[in-house]
Order: structure tokens, then sequence, then C-alpha cells
């Protein structure tokens, strides 16, 4: 166990190492800062002393250096655009982002679950198909259209929501959040439901794969012939059973749909991280994206770690050990 | 599960867990697939668009790349309206007065094309990759899985976006992107069908005949391991062509002059509050049938070559 939690500990650290590179090397070659950000009118002198201010005069590899040491300590530059530093400036977008994918996973699994175990314990019958092809269509639609017809029903005719924004905010422990007013809730449903769909599609499929799979196994066939009732086998048995790789993918979906938010809140306009990459990247400002990918890295390792662990945790079966 | 992302980890998909021989069993189970109503739909439906985009410049009735084709006289004008010489617009028009319908009819085409080349693209690499892999075994095996896993572990969106603000928007650029988050996907799935191929006698047969390593390779478990990897393929030009239209969507797909559906989309999101809805909903509809049928058509493939229901 300590074993393994080491390789994965190094291996973890060896990923964040090479996105690192590969991410510095990338975000270096795009258009030429220098241009964009000084002011045209600037005299030659004004040119160089910010070209020197901001490194960009040193070779790549020096600047990646001194990137990577900084790096280290927390210090991912200051963004060319906001002047304050990158870090801060998405950890300041990231309880937006944080609100809205905790807020759809929830969703997603209240409602998603119990469908697909409705569907999976159904199997074949014919409401259990149309679920199973409406999933399809669920995972099918592209989100960027889809968030713009939500827009457009209950935005533009119907008048019922707004469009765009966060509206109004509580603070809760220092952090600004939506789901505590009216306000902020009405702003936070279309785009919720809108990062929902897909997952709430997933949901279903794996709960009814799950769930139809575990029917005919011998311990449910046991408990039936033990006389158990039919609520008990499904609460005690079957989804105890499928709970696993439900919370597996659950938290693989998590790293995912942060991801996935950039186009949710490109269409609703929200405050996010994902809203600030889009920006950042035609903006060209580079130490905002290069912090934005090593973070969601980071995020991504750690998720995939605890989810590994957790897997082990849930299910004894799992061994651990692996060899390289 | 969903079009553009792939969470499921465990090596071997639910898919096939061993590839189907060509029994009549098998064309039986395909014969009866194709009868189905929602598979038939589908299927009508992608051959549709296939031939509209082959015979396009015979169907649309504007070119809308040509810019003294239509008038910013016809501009917005809501679905089924006359243009000024008695064209009638079907689907409405856009912000320069461009007829939507051929606007779309040509969009499709883009998509379609990028769906189609790099998902070809990303199945050769990923093809090749899976097999060498699984055939050569040892160290290089451990490699090429560990680049399969951590590219995998990436959503795709998120490589893609990246790689793009990188390297700049463009129809090639676009492709490079699918290709270079989607052939991992080929790769495991090849590698673990042909690891349970090789096992086979008719492969330990073709060894003893004295056939070199390549030709038992690419003649004998390819062939046989391939059907993991076309139901796969289905899926995945879905995929791809959601992808691109998402890209293009957020800025750094395709460039204005070659519009694909995300684009035209994305171009009637400035007008959606004035009420001009058409120009980005009826886009959307095409990009939606056209990945809803491969979906569709992909879920019945799997589930009825999957082994375990027959």
């Amino acid at each position: 166990m300590l074993l393994y939690t080491l390789q994965r500990l190094l291996q973890s650290v060896a990923v964040l190492f090479a996105v690192s590179i590969a991410v510095f090397l990338a975000v270096y070659s795009v258009g030429n800062p220098v241009d964009l950000l000084i002011n045209p009118e600037a005299t030659q002198a004004e040119r160089a002393a910010m070209i020197s201010k901001m490194g960009l005069d040193r070779p790549v590899w020096a600047q990646y250096l001194t990137f990577l040491g900084n790096a280290l300590q927390g210090d991912m530059g200051v963004s060319f655009v906001h002047g304050i530093p990158a870090l801060e400036l998405i950890f300041s977008r990231m309880p937006a982002t944080f609100e809205l994918v905790v807020l759809a996973l929830l969703l997603a699994s209240v409602v998603g679950i119990p469908i697909g175990l409705w569907v999976g314990l159904r199997d074949g019958s014919r409401g259990a198909r149309a679920v199973m092809t409406g999933s399809i269509l669920g995972y099918s639609i592209p989100s960027f259209w889809k968030g713009m017809v939500l827009i457009l029903v209950f935005a533009v005719w119907l008048n019922w929501l707004p469009a765009s924004g966060r509206g109004d905010t509580v603070s809760l422990l220092g952090v600004p959040f939506s789901f505590l007013t009216l306000d902020g809730l009405s702003h936070l449903a279309m785009p919720v439901i809108n990062l929902a769909i897909p997952n709430l599609a997933l949901m279903i499929r794996l709960t009814a794969a799950g769930a139809s799979e575990a029917v005919h196994q011998d311990y449910v066939l046991f408990a039936r012939a033990k006389g158990v009732r039919s609520k008990r086998i499904v609460r005690r048995h079957i989804l105890r059973n499928i709970l696993i790789p439900i919370i597996t993918v659950l938290g693989v979906e998590f790293g995912a749909l942060i991801a996935f938010s950039t186009i949710t809140e490109t269409v609703f306009a929200w405050p996010g991280m994902g809203k600030l990459l889009i920006t950042s990247i035609y903006q060209l400002d580079r130490p905002v994206v290069v912090a934005y990918v090593m973070l969601i890295t980071f995020i991504f390792v750690v998720v995939n770690l605890l989810v590994d662990f957790a897997y082990a945790a849930l299910d004894p079966r799992v061994k651990l050990v692996e060899s390289m | 599960m969903d079009s553009i992302r792939s969470p499921r980890k465990d090596d071997e998909p639910v898919a096939v867990r061993q590839p189907l021989t060509d029994t009549p069993q098998r064309r039986a189970m395909l014969g009866k697939l194709k009868r189905r109503p929602s598979v038939k739909a589908s299927l009508i439906a992608l051959l549709v668009i296939t031939l509209t985009g082959l015979c396009l410049p015979f169907l649309a009735q504007q070119d809308p790349y040509d810019l003294t084709a239509f008038s910013v006289m016809d501009n917005r004008l809501p679905p089924m309206s006359e243009s000024f010489d008695g064209m009638v617009f079907w689907l409405g028009t856009d912000g320069q007065g461009r007829d939507m319908l051929s606007a779309i009819l040509y969009g499709m085409r883009i998509s379609l094309l990028v769906g189609l080349v790099s998902t070809a693209l990303a199945l050769i690499i990923g093809v090749s990759v899976g097999l060498v892999a699984a055939v050569l075994g040892g160290r290089i095996e451990a490699m090429l899985m560990r680049l399969v896993d951590f590219v995998l572990g990436f959503p795709s969106i998120l490589v893609a976006l990246v790689l793009l603000a990188m390297i700049g928007r463009g129809v090639d650029k676009v492709i490079l992107a699918i290709v270079m988050v989607q052939w991992a996907n080929y790769a495991r799935i090849m590698r673990s069908s042909a690891l349970s191929e090789r096992r086979k006698e008719y492969v330990e047969a073709a060894h003893n005949l004295g056939f070199g390593t390549g030709r038992v390779m690419f003649r004998h478990i390819m062939p046989n391991s391939l059907s993991a990897v076309l139901v796969l393929a289905t899926v995945q030009i879905a995929s791809a062509i959601t992808l691109e239209a998402t890209l293009s969507f957020l800025g750094v797909g395709v460039p204005v002059t070659e519009p694909s559906l995300g684009l035209l989309v994305a171009n009637g999101f400035d007008y959606l509050m004035s009420g001009a809805y058409w120009i980005s909903f009826y886009p959307g509809i095409a990009l939606l049938i056209l990945i809803f049928s491969l979906n569709l058509v992909g879920d019945r493939l799997r589930t009825a070559l999957d082994p375990k229901r027959s």
C-alpha cells in the first residue's frame, strides 16, 4: 500500500513536470505579447523597459527555469492585462466555477441515479428504451447551442430568467456565492442545467447499465429467495454495489466539468475560471493561460489520485499493487 | 460516454470484450439492426447529409462565400421571407444578408469533412500504436500505454483549446488538434482487442508458418480486431464534429472564411437577444441531427455486437 502510494505520487509529480514544460513551450509561441500589450505609440525606451520588466527578452529556457522556480513558490507571474498575480486572479474566479460544477453534479446525480435505477430494473421495456434513447440525445446536443436555446426560450421569449452574469452574491467565509440569494439562484438555473444535462445522461446510462447487470447476479437471486422485499434488495444490495463505479465517475467528471464549464461560462457570461481562460487566450495573456493549465492539471492529478484511493477503499477486491 | 469525453477508465470497453468474426449470426443481427426504425432514420439522415455535401454546388441556391451573391439589403430576414429579386429564404438570412440554408449546407460539408478526416487519421495512428504495443509488449508497450493514459487523462476540449490557442485557427489545425486528442482512444481499444487475439491459435499457426511479425500484425491480428475499433469510430466521428463545432464557437476553430456549423451558431449569438433566433438556431439543428444520428447508430451497433447480449 505504501509502495503503491509512493509510486502514484511520483507519477503525479512527473505528470505535472511534463505538463509544465509542454505548456510553457506551447504558450511561448502564441503571437508576440510585446506588440499586443504595449501601447503602439510608446517610445523605443518605454518598450525596452516594459520588455525587460516582463522578462520577455531572455532566452526561452531561462524564462522556463524562472517560471518553474517561481511556480514552485506559488508565483505564476503577473497577468499582462490585469496587472495582478495570475494565480490570484484565477483563485478569485474559482468559487464561481466550483459553484456551477458542484451544483451541476448534484443535479445530475440526484435526478440521474433514480431514473437510471428505474430504467435498469425495467430493462427492455418500452419506457426504459425511450429514456435510453433520450439520454443519447442528452449527450448529443452541443453544449453551446443548448445554452443559446435556453437563453432564447427562458430569457428572450418568456423573460423568466436572466441571460447572463452571476446576480447577487452572499459572502460565505469571505467567498462570494450566488446560490444563497433568490436573484443568484435565478442566474444559476440555466448555466447549471446546461452543464448538468450531458452528465445527467451519463448518470442514467451508468446506473442503468449497472442495475440491469446486478439484477441477474447471484446475490440478488439469493436475497430474493430468502424473501427480502424488493425495495430493500434495490437499496441494500443493488444500489450499494453499483455505487462504486458511479462514485469513480463522479470524481473524474468533477475535473472534466471544470474544463467543460468553459463553454457554459462563455455562453452565459458567467464570471468563472473558464471564461477567464477564453478571454486570456484572446488577449494573449500568457501568464494566466499557463497558470490556468497548471492549476487544472494539478486538480486533475489530485482528483485522479483520490478516485483511485477511494476506489480501493470502497471495493476490497481491488488490489493496489501494480507493476510499472 | 459523452460525445466529447471519455470517462471510462478501465482498459476494456464494455463494448466488445472479444471481437466477433463474420458469422451468419452476426449478419442476421446486423440485418435486424438495419430494420429498426431509429437506426433506419439515422442512416437515412446520414446518407442525405453526405449526399448533400457531395453535390452541394447544384443544390444550394446561393454561394455563401461569394460576397457578390447576396446583398446587405436582405439582412436578418426571418425564415420564408423573399429577397429583393424574388428568391425565397427558407431559413432566413444572417447579418450580412446571406441565405441561411445555403450557409448551413456549406457549413455541414466543412463539419463533416473535419469529422471524417480527423477520425480517419486518428484511427490510423491509434490502431498502429495499439497494435505495436500489443505485439511487441514489454517496455515499449508500457511506455506507449503510459502516453495513452496521459492523453486520455485530460478532457479533450481543454487540450484542443490550449493547442489551438498556440497554433492558431485553420481547418488543418483543427484536424490536427482533434487527432491529437482522439488517437489514444483507438490505441487503447486496439491494444486490448489485439491482446486477446494474440493468444488465439491462428496467430500461433501463422508464427509457426514462419510469417514475420509485421505480416502477422497487419494481415492476421489487425483485421480480426477491427470490429471494436469500427464501433468506436462511429461515435468518434460524432465527437470530432462536436469538438470542431465547440472550438469554432469559442473562436479558436475554423477561420471565418470557411464557416462550419459551430461558427454559424457563434455568428448568430450576437443577434439572439434581438430575437433573430434563426441565425443560430437552424445551424444548431443541423449539427444536432448529424451528431445524434451518428451517436444513435454507434450505440445500437455497440449493443448489437456486445457478446454479453447474444
